[in-house]
């Protein structure tokens, strides 16, 4: 079917050679998912501050050195202790995603999905940005004076990736594949991809997907050195936004076949493409989005009339809105309705696809489309699609976009359960 | 996948100490050449732009140069194939800077050091250097990073019916990082694979799914000792057993939980 908004700036690339026309998937339920994040640990309590706008923002007091802007920093974190046989993974990181499989129920949850399918049957693939890497920094803050790691920093697992997966892998007791996906902002969204794949192609009959991201060093420094980094919060879209306000989190999702689930919202589609433009700047037409915003519609089977809402990307980066409103405007009808609820959460980075896939569902549930916190004067580029106040409204369809370095991009389709 | 995934190998791409290219290396994986086993010089990748190529880092020039070699083999144009990047650390030197500018003096970050940092920086790079719109992606799993990139890369190869590029590679560990990596070579590979019914290659690869068990080990010696100075290069007797051009059959880590049984149909 055609594609609004895709014809002009796809002349030149064959469409075969980006990717085959995807196949419409059959869907997969979303059974259970759950988010601990700035705003609120919780989906209840996440859906209560998306209604009522509160943001979970706040000054920076975390970074070694001060530097001024604001973080979405999880205050319960401080109390969080990993199980004492775990304690060799101890780390921010890792008590994140504790506390995040604490939330809703989540552990028992996979745990009856590995008990019901066998752990050989349950892939476990989850996305971030720089893992433990906050381990790392303070074991370079504390080396010996022969430059060496020294305790409590010497566990190799705490330097690497892979930290995240091995860690809830050991949690959860999962035998399937497992795998860490690390394309920066787009790590978490893209997990759903991978997981649909091996589910729908016979490798694993259930998947425990999501993403963890805390902060760190070397994302507020990193930031900042590349000149995102707002002094105030973030305002996505607004015309006066300055940058990100850089959050942390950790979300868990848990897909199956739909038969599994019947009444639950459903994953109906995911795109993937990349930008082959510039590592941290992205394609000046959004070419990238708009190739995974389209095969997102394409596996989903829709059209773009029949989305209703769209999380977007939204980092208030003032490239990044720009590019990515215009692609919305050029796209989507002015009926529907889109936003970015970094806001609330600030940017979670590796973290991000899971908190707004979670987002997403929620609007999804309880039929409301979350504004655009602290956009108060919308930049003249927006169409009239960007929602920057709360609206009641029964959504059916939503997209979820997530942008990464590299030009990584991925997008998301979800579709309401029956059971809302 | 009760069956297993069935993967025509188009193209093939390696770089490591004493293995400079895959024709230049058949002999030594089949054990009848010596292998120069010192750290090789800096690759420099065709497909990237020289300006790239001064400051890339090393994680950058390894992949692209496998990636290069196996592309060409292939006849396939970079551009039009999904990219599965497995590497287990990403670039060692550029975290260890990172993290040691961070202890002394954060805010003297440097900016391309940062998004030189993300584990999809590679993939970065080789999706711009060729004009790549495809989805690409960067995966690790801890020392089983080359199974489960392999997996991943067969899985999208089947689920697009269409070819895709998988590279494999790890950078030399420095600083205080080599206790818990302790990397002392640079090593990658690369394989262009598709689903037979798109592809004219007789090469095969038959993957399976397995409960873990000891991976296979390599048949020199000299590889054996390779392949645990760099996770990435736990590729390396699947590699051998291509080159031997005979029906051979072994297991490779997928994960800590998971191994994949491999036959290999030249």
């Amino acid at each position: 079917m055609p594609l609004r908004g895709t014809g002009s700036i796809l002349a030149g690339i064959p469409f075969a050679q980006v990717n085959r026309v995807p196949q419409v998937l059959p869907p997969l339920a979303v059974s259970h998912f759950t988010v601990a994040c700035a705003a609120a640990c919780g989906i209840d309590a996440l859906t209560n501050a998306l209604q009522t706008g509160s943001s979970g923002l706040r000054p920076n007091d975390f970074s070694s050195t001060a530097l001024e802007c604001w973080i979405g920093r999880v205050n319960a974190i401080d109390n969080v202790r990993v199980p004492d046989e775990l304690t060799s993974w101890d780390c921010r990181n890792n008590r994140l995603a504790w506390l995040g499989l604490q939330q809703d129920g989540f552990l028992d949850a996979a745990r009856a999905l590995v008990a019901r399918h066998g752990a050989d049957r349950v892939a476990l693939i989850l996305g971030t940005s720089t893992a433990s890497i906050g381990a790392t920094e303070e074991a370079y803050r504390s080396v010996d004076a022969q430059g060496q790691f020294t305790a409590p920093y010497i566990a190799p697992m705490l330097h690497t990736p892979h930290s995240l997966v091995a860690f809830v892998q050991h949690v959860l007791g999962v035998q399937g594949p497992a795998c860490t996906v690390a394309t920066a902002c787009s790590s978490s969204a893209k997990v759903f991809a991978q997981a649909e794949r091996l589910i729908r192609h016979g490798l694993a009959d259930a998947a425990i997907v999501g993403g963890v991201d805390t902060l760190c060093d070397s994302v507020l420094f990193g930031f900042n050195a590349l000149q995102l980094v707002s002094p105030e919060p973030c305002r996505p879209f607004d015309a006066r936004r300055r940058g990100i306000s850089i959050g942390e989190a950790a979300g868990f999702a848990i897909l199956q076949r739909a038969s599994e689930a019947p009444r639950a919202p459903q994953l109906i589609g995911w795109g993937e493409s990349s930008d082959a433009h510039h590592m941290s700047t992205p394609h000046p037409e959004g070419l990238g989005a708009r190739l995974s915003i389209a095969a997102a519609m394409q596996r989903a089977g829709i059209d773009a009339g029949d989305v209703d809402y769209i999380n977007l990307h939204g980092t208030a980066t003032p490239k990044n809105d720009e590019v990515e409103a215009g692609v919305i405007a050029s796209m989507f009808p002015a009926g529907t309705r889109a936003s970015s609820s970094k806001g609330w959460t600030g940017h979670a980075l590796g973290a991000a696809g899971i908190v707004e896939a979670a987002v997403s569902l929620i609007a999804l549930q309880h039929g409301f489309v979350p504004g655009t916190l602290y956009c108060d004067e919308p930049d003249p580029v927006c169409g009239p699609q960007i929602a920057t106040r709360n609206e009641d409204r029964a959504l059916d369809v939503a997209l979820s976009n997530s942008f990464g370095f590299g030009g990584n991009n991925c997008t998301l389709a979800f579709r309401r359960g029956a059971g809302a | 996948m009760s069956g297993g995934i069935e993967i025509a190998v188009e193209g093939i791409g390696i770089w490591g100490p004493g293995l400079t290219g895959w024709s230049a290396s058949r002999d030594a994986l089949r054990g009848t050449a010596e292998v120069d086993d010192t750290p090789t010089a800096k690759p420099a990748p065709p497909l990237l732009p020289v300006a790239e190529r001064r400051r890339a880092p090393d994680t950058v020039l390894f992949a692209a140069q496998a990636a290069a070699e196996a592309c060409a083999m292939s006849g396939r144009d970079p551009a039009s194939l999904p990219c599965i990047f497995a590497s287990m650390q990403g670039d060692v030197a550029i975290t260890d800077t990172m993290c040691a500018t961070l202890a002394q003096a954060p805010l003297e970050l440097s900016p391309i050091k940062f998004h030189n940092s993300v584990h999809n920086a590679a993939v970065g790079y080789w999706t711009i250097a060729t004009g790549c719109h495809a989805a690409s992606t960067a995966v690790s799993a801890w020392t089983d990073s080359a199974g489960a990139g392999l997996l991943e890369a067969a899985v999208q190869a089947l689920d697009g019916d269409c070819a895709v590029l998988l590279v494999i590679y790890d950078s030399m560990s420095v600083g205080p990082l080599r206790g818990p990596v302790p990397h002392d070579i640079g090593f990658a590979s690369a394989f262009v694979l598709a689903p037979p019914a798109r592809s004219k290659a007789t090469l095969q690869l038959r993957l399976q799914t397995a409960p873990a068990q000891a991976a296979t080990t390599a048949r020199n010696a000299w590889a054996q000792a390779m392949l645990q100075r760099n996770a990435s290069a736990r590729v390396l007797p699947l590699l051998e057993a291509i080159a031997m051009d005979a029906p051979g059959e072994l297991r490779i880590g997928a994960g800590s939980q998971q191994s994949l049984i491999l036959q290999v149909r030249p």
